[in-house]
């Protein structure tokens, strides 16, 4: 049995210091934390643990090669079926994947998978990074669209299967959600840019700038000689309340603050060229984590008041309760069971204030959670000069406006076949853009579903090809 | 990466530049803009494809150096690159395939005017352009503008040419000289889309204008681009960004168009110490 029932603590950088600076929060192991933390692991004979990651680490065989002390050994064998796991390791929801599953959960705290993930892939990092060999060029050529944690995965693993990968991103940096939405202090940008290179040293090929569906088509693809291709777009498009003075200047979208902060690099303006506007007091709207981020920034952007505002009560908070300690501790406020109705803006159309109505919980909804009702004249105004909204967002119609043959659902999400297989033939979709916003882990298994199928696709239209000796199969 | 195939300093303040940009060149129309960053820390500013040349996968842009990034840009030469160019964006401009259209360009926006305009022009309609600036010397691609109006009338607000007044008051005098348009296109500041679309909103001539809302990714992602048009919100850089003039609250975009006034004079004030985000 475990030596200690719970998990080795993760050094982190003190609330008071962090809430100024975008460093990362959580510092990871040292060797000797990582050690005591892998020896926890009981080697179960069948692991259960790896039915709950949607790319199949090998889970309890890596840590061992911790505990053994092989740490750069580890990464690579992580990296068999994992091409981010320093990325993995820091913003996988583990509770609900690995973890989850985890024997030792059942009486003691989980073994931190997630933390010794982080460990190895770092480790490596700092060491150095050799890429694989190369494997035999195999027939195929394959595009795929959006450079996050989807596409990164599929492209990832079609290269190592000899495959000629070139991945579209519509930004000018690679990583999605990774680079533009999850924060600096969470998530450095410099070991998304390692990860990223890393799959670029597979034998992807990567174009930035280019949006599917305006600079390109899907038809133009296929034209240019791609065999397949696959659709990564992921779900960007910002929701909105559709409240009055929701248009004032210092009402945000998540999207954007977030892009303006972590792409663009607001919180270093003016060395960085793009602004933003922090104010004094800024509320957040919603509860999920991307509002958690949100808040967080603003803490960091030098805003003396952060303050969430969710309709529904704290249980019902889909953020992570692991992101809910790191804002409470870093004192941002929280107003529960509060629902915005107004935005009030003064003579010159700036926001002075956010007009809330209380709520109180009803019966279950679809969800299964308490459906707010509102408190009737229970209005109150609080007192913020930003706002920010960060209600959920959707796919971007872009690539299904202008892709015939391609189907999507009402709200936006692409329909797919178990493969990823889109309702037009060639053409593969996985990650946020199929399910809506969902997770980074969600996103890499649908990535590595699809390269499977696509293989599949590619050796069933190249065997002809090849066997016959005739001429190159049209798309 | 996009080289500089071409550089013309149009006034002391606007330059035209050919660049080198071959996707965005292959399938842009007249109306849809680029995503330029000049530089690794450097802000996306939305410009214009004010011309494109598709065999030769180059796309002409002109700008006015109202600030930091434009005049960043401002400071390139031929045989320089632009690190990113991103499009094409935006909902091709729809024109109309025969009647009279009048096309106003204001200071700098005679060079967003002249794609339509030429388009206009080449599948036959009657095309009447006005083009205006404060004085002569700052009005730009006055020659370009005529090659492809059947008429064209110049003004300047100090009269150092042509018609004595605003681009919208030449306008008016047309209109009530009994001269009719079955559209007009107006694109150059916001106050001047605005007056453009008083003139014709009792006549019922549709009227479009091309809005500068502050943008981001150029895309749809961010929201930043927002303006209200009929009462409804619409996201300038995949709905727009033209729009029906008739429709358009001017007074929140002037205002939205404020919002970092002050971050842009910080951003001026460093531009000499740093000569250029490189
Ligand atoms: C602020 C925030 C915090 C989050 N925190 C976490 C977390 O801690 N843990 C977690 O697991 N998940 C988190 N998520 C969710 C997670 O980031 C997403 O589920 C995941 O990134 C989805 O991956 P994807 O590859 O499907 O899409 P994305 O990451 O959205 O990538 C899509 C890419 O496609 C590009 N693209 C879009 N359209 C086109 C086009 N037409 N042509 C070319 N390129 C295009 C986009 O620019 C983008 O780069 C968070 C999300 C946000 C917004
Ligand atoms: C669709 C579209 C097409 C445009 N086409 C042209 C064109 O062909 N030629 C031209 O000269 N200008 C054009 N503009 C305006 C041009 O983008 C701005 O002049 C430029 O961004 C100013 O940047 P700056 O750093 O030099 O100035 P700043 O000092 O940052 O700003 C000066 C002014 O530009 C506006 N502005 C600032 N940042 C942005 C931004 N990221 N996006 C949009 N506007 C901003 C501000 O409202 C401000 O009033 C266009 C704008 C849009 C939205
Ligand atoms: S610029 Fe971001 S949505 Fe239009």
């Amino acid at each position: 049995m475990a030596s200690r029932p719970g998990k080795v603590k993760m050094p982190t950088q003190p609330a008071a210091e962090r809430v100024r600076n975008f460093q990362e929060v959580a510092l990871g192991f040292d060797a000797g934390l990582a050690q005591q933390e892998a020896v926890r692991c009981i080697q179960c004979k069948k692991p259960v643990c790896i039915q709950g990651c949607p790319v199949n680490v090998k889970i309890p065989e890596f840590i061992q090669l911790i505990a053994d002390g092989d740490f750069s050994g580890a990464a690579r064998l992580i990296k068999e079926t994992n091409n981010l796991p320093a990325i993995c390791g820091r913003v996988c929801p583990q509770e609900e994947q690995c973890e989850k599953y985890c024997v030792l959960g059942k009486r003691f705290e989980p073994v931190a998978i997630g933390r010794l993930e982080r460990f190895a892939a770092d480790w490596e990092l700092k060491e150095g990074v050799t890429p694989p060999a190369r494997p035999e060029r195999k027939p195929g050529k394959v595009a795929v669209v959006g450079a996050g944690p989807a596409g990164l995965t599929c492209a990832g693993d079609l290269a190592r299967r000899g495959y000629e990968v070139t991945m579209f991103e519509a930004l000018h940096a690679p990583g999605g959600v990774l680079i533009y939405g999850i924060p600096e202090f969470r998530l450095p940008k410099a070991i998304v840019q390692a990860e990223v290179e890393y799959v670029l040293s597979l034998g992807v090929q990567l174009v930035t700038n280019v949006i599917v569906g305006r600079t390109l088509t899907v038809e133009d693809l296929f034209q240019d000689g791609y065999d397949a291709v696959f659709l990564g777009t992921g779900a960007g498009l910002p929701k909105f309340m559709n409240i009055p003075g929701e248009n004032l200047n210092g009402v945000y979208s998540a999207n954007e603050w977030l892009t303006r902060t972590n792409l663009m690099k607001a919180y270093q303006f003016p060395s960085w060229d793009t602004p933003i506007k922090v104010g004094q007091r800024v509320a957040v709207v919603g509860g999920g984590n991307v509002a958690m981020d949100a808040v967080r920034c603003a803490l960091r952007l030098g805003a003396a008041e952060a303050t969430i505002v969710y309709r529904r009560s704290r249980q019902e908070m889909p953020a992570r309760a692991e992101e809910v300690d790191h804002a409470e501790h870093e004192q941002v406020q929280f107003k529960f069971l509060c629902n915005p109705t107004r935005v009030l803006g003064n003579e010159r159309g700036w926001v002075e204030g956010l007009e809330c109505i209380c709520m109180e919980l009803g019966e279950p909804d679809a969800s299964g959670r308490r459906r707010p009702v509102e408190v009737k004249g229970s209005e109150f105004v609080l007192d913020v000069d930003t706002v920010v909204m960060a209600l959920g967002t959707s796919p971007n119609p872009i690539v299904a406006q202008t892709t015939p043959g391609l189907s999507a659902h009402r709200w936006g999400g692409l329909v797919v076949d178990g493969t990823g297989l889109t309702s037009k033939a060639g053409v593969w979709a996985g990650g946020d853009a199929v399910t809506g916003s969902a997770t980074v882990i969600l996103a890499m298994g649908a990535g590595k579903t699809a390269a499977e199928a696509m293989v599949k696709y590619l050796e069933e239209k190249y065997r002809t090809w090849n066997g016959g000796g005739g001429h190159r199969p049209t798309p | 990466m996009h080289r500089i195939v071409e550089k013309q300093v149009l006034t002391p303040v606007t330059k035209l530049l050919v660049v080198d940009a071959p996707l965005v060149a292959r399938r842009c129309e007249p109306g849809q803009f680029v995503i330029v960053r000049v530089a690794e820390a450097g802000e996306r500013i939305p410009l214009t494809i004010a011309d494109f040349q598709r065999s030769a996968g180059t796309v002409t842009l002109v700008f006015q150096e109202v600030g930091y990034t434009t005049q960043v840009l401002g400071t390139k030469e031929e045989g320089d690159f632009i690190l990113d160019v991103v499009g094409p964006l935006g909902v091709p401009a729809e024109l109309l395939a025969e009647g009279r259209v009048a096309c106003i360009g204001g200071g700098v926006g005679v060079a967003p005017v002249y794609p339509k305009a030429k388009a206009l022009y080449q599948s036959g309609v009657e095309v009447v352009s006005i083009i205006g600036a404060r004085s002569h010397d700052l009005l730009i691609m006055e020659d370009m503008m005529q090659a492809v109006s059947h008429q064209l009338h110049v003004c300047t607000d100090d009269g150092s040419s042509g018609y004595h007044g605003f681009v919208t008051a030449k306008l008016q005098q047309l209109l009530e000289a009994g001269e009719k348009f079955d559209e007009v296109i107006a694109v150059g500041p916001l106050l001047m889309m605005r007056a453009a679309a008083e003139v014709t909103r009792s006549r019922g001539i549709k009227t479009l204008v091309s809005l500068n809302s502050i943008m981001v990714d150029g895309t749809g992602m961010c929201g930043a681009c927002r303006v209200t048009v009929g009462g409804k919100t619409q996201f300038c850089c995949v709905d727009g960004p033209m729009f029906d003039g008739h429709q358009v609250d001017f007074a929140e975009a002037v205002r939205r168009s404020l919002m970092y006034q002050e971050e842009e004079k910080t951003a001026l004030l460093q531009c000499g110490c740093r000569g250029g985000s490189e």
